[in-house]
């Protein structure tokens, strides 16, 4: 135990030493040694954004590009994990792929997890029937499974990129709301609340000011819990042909289109897109959990 | 204890009015009519009088509470109305693809049992050794993998090493048990998977967590056998938020039909909901929503039945 402690505390004293950048590296160290899973889920995160932002740089062909002459080309030299039924770059449609799953998975989560945030919290400090009103409504939601609900959204929005972030984030919101409610039900009863109150403060400065600030832990454990749950939907949405539509490309799209008709002949097709979305929903759960475990250890399931 | 029961249950009702009412309305509310985007969609004219006379046929020139009205009516008779594709009544098009979903979903959840209690069970005995980082692994992987990527799979694994595909026509169990079996087991296992992967990590906390409470020190203490502790005391115990979480996604399990069935291609009621969304067939989105609804909040209230019964110390107001 000791001959663990020593290094870091090493460290520690070198980062008081030298600065900011110096101290950021040890806290990235001293991450990397208690949590190694959460750590290596950050890491695959930062590689899938770095990929998502230099697509372009990175992708070897033009993601929409199409060569017949090289219909289902197995996995080869040039093109490395082969191509579609339209002669397209496998490789480079997950590459720019990364950028639908991402956005998707950001954009839903963070949307609807702090629209949860804000709905929660007012919730809980206003209390009595107005807590109550919003309840029943957050329960009629809470009624579907998530890809149900979304399903319902995209039945009365339609189809494309953005329509599919709002079916996504839909059914967060009455989740978050209800878990942010809880500590805001507490948070409510604290000192300070009672003082801003005495203050003569307006709701809104309360709840925007003094409470949201303290309901920021669950709000985080549950928008990194999203991550993972948005881009698996996005697939499944996007697989049932009810999400992001061709040629835009995306994970869950390229399994669909015959890729399973195709799969004896071509097995790279349904493959590849799969693990990519495994691993991404995989690092996202392993960021989140150790987020989870940092932030609240009562909270910890695994 | 009856009292809180009997309140619990009419609760659901307020609660299915709520989802009625939200589907109903926003599906009428939102711009985007029906009849337009179904007869413009497959191109070519089609006049506004042939529209006006579609929309009268399908009972949408009325006005929404008049509507909403009629659609409660016919609830109250078990009647969801016609679909608006094929014409034929919402609970008869359920009907015919109820028991084929009904049997994977009860499969898979007998799947998910039978690999959760054991291996959860295992991991918390051996934490933090070899078998307990096997499970785990296992399970985040089963969290990770979208179920209709298993489904592709599995399907994959079967033409390439059997070149063969499970049977395409549905037949009920009791006609031929063995060609049902050989079709549904496959769907089953891969919704089944992700359904064990939750409740295999909720066993392994639940045992962790019993372990470690005095009467367990007790009956160690007492020199009764490791065997017995485990499936007298620890098990027993350890169970009730494992059967709250098995209850809890049994209802998530409607969700992942949804895609698994459209793998499979087996015409179930995930494949009616979807293909209903794609055609715009609101009667029946408002039914379907309505019956996952209503399952959903059932399952809940099963759930704390089960709660009760469970675990005598419970006693609610």
């Amino acid at each position: 135990m000791a001959d663990v402690a020593l290094p870091a505390l090493d460290v520690e004293e070198a980062a008081l030493a030298h600065g900011p950048a110096r101290r950021a590296l040890a806290a990235m160290w001293r991450f990397a040694r208690r949590k190694p899973l959460g750590f290596a889920g950050v890491a695959v995160v930062i590689v899938m954004v770095l990929t998502a932002v230099l697509a372009p740089v990175v992708a070897p062909y033009d993601p929409l590009a199409t060569d017949y002459g090289a219909m289902f080309a197995p996995p080869d030299a040039r093109h490395w994990l082969g191509t579609d039924s339209f002669g397209r770059d496998v490789l480079s449609r997950i590459i720019f792929g990364s950028r639908t799953a991402l956005l998707v998975g950001f954009g839903a989560s963070v949307v609807g997890a702090t629209a949860g945030l804000i709905i929660g919290t007012a919730s809980g400090y206003f209390g009595g029937r107005i807590d109550m009103i919003v309840q029943r409504i957050l329960d009629v939601f809470l009624s579907f499974p998530l890809i149900v609900l979304a399903l319902a959204v995209v039945a009365i929005l339609g189809t494309g990129t953005f329509k599919v972030i709002l079916a996504i984030l839909v059914p967060m919101v009455p989740r978050a709301a209800r878990v942010c409610r809880a500590t805001a039900l507490s948070v409510r009863e604290s000192p300070y609340v009672d003082a801003a109150r005495a203050c003569g403060y307006g709701h809104v400065r309360i709840i925007l000011r003094h409470m949201v600030p303290n309901v920021i832990p669950p709000y985080l454990i549950v928008l990194t819990a999203f991550l993972g749950q948005a881009i698996l939907l996005e697939a499944s949405l996007s697989y049932l042909g009810l999400g992001v539509q061709e040629p835009t490309p995306a994970w869950g799209l390229m399994l669909q289109g015959g890729a399973a008709e195709y799969a004896e002949s071509a097995p790279w097709i349904p493959i590849f897109p799969g693990l990519a979305i495994s691993l991404a929903v995989f690092a996202f759960n392993l960021f989140g959990d150790s987020l989870r475990d940092a932030l609240d250890p009562k909270l910890r399931t695994l | 204890m009856r009292r809180y029961l009997v309140r619990r249950f009419l609760m659901m009702f307020p609660t299915l009015f709520g989802v009625a009412l939200f589907i109903f309305v926003l599906i009428r509310l939102l711009p985007g009519d029906i009849v337009q985007l179904r007869m413009a969609g497959e191109g070519g004219f089609v006049s506004e009088e042939a529209m006006q006379q579609e929309r009268q046929r399908l009972g949408l020139d009325r006005s929404i509470g008049r509507q909403f009205v009629d659609w409660m009516k016919g609830l109250t008779r078990l009647d969801l109305g016609l679909s608006m594709w094929t014409g034929r009544p919402v609970t008869y098009e359920i009907g015919i693809r109820f028991q084929l979903s009904l049997q994977i979903a009860i499969m898979a959840t007998l799947i998910a049992i039978a690999l959760a209690l054991p291996l959860g069970t295992i991991a918390a005995l051996y934490q933090d050794r070899w078998p307990d980082y096997a499970v785990r692994v296992f399970s985040i992987a089963g969290l990770a993998m979208p179920s209709f990527w298993l489904g592709i799979l599995i399907l994959l694994g079967f033409l390439i090493a059997f070149h063969w595909t499970p049977p395409m026509v549905y037949v009920p169990f009791w006609v031929d048990p063995w060609g049902n079996l050989s079709q549904l087991i496959w769907p089953a296992l891969a919704t089944g998977y992700r359904y064990s992967a939750v409740a295999t990590r909720m066993t392994r906390s639940a045992v962790l967590e019993v372990l470690r409470e005095d009467y367990i020190r007790t009956a160690r203490a007492k020199g009764i056998r490791r065997k017995l502790i485990l499936t007298r005391h620890a098990l027993k115990n350890a169970m009730l938020p494992v059967v709250t979480v098995i209850g809890l996604e049994f209802a998530f399990l409607i969700g992942g039909l949804v895609v698994t069935e459209q793998v499979f291609n087996l015409n179930g009621l995930g494949k009616l909901f979807v293909d209903a969304v794609t055609q715009y067939d609101y009667t029946m989105v408002q039914g379907l929503v309505l019956l996952v609804a209503f399952v959903f909040i059932l399952s809940n209230f099963v759930v704390d039945l089960l709660y009760a019964w469970l675990d005598p110390r419970i006693r609610y107001r």
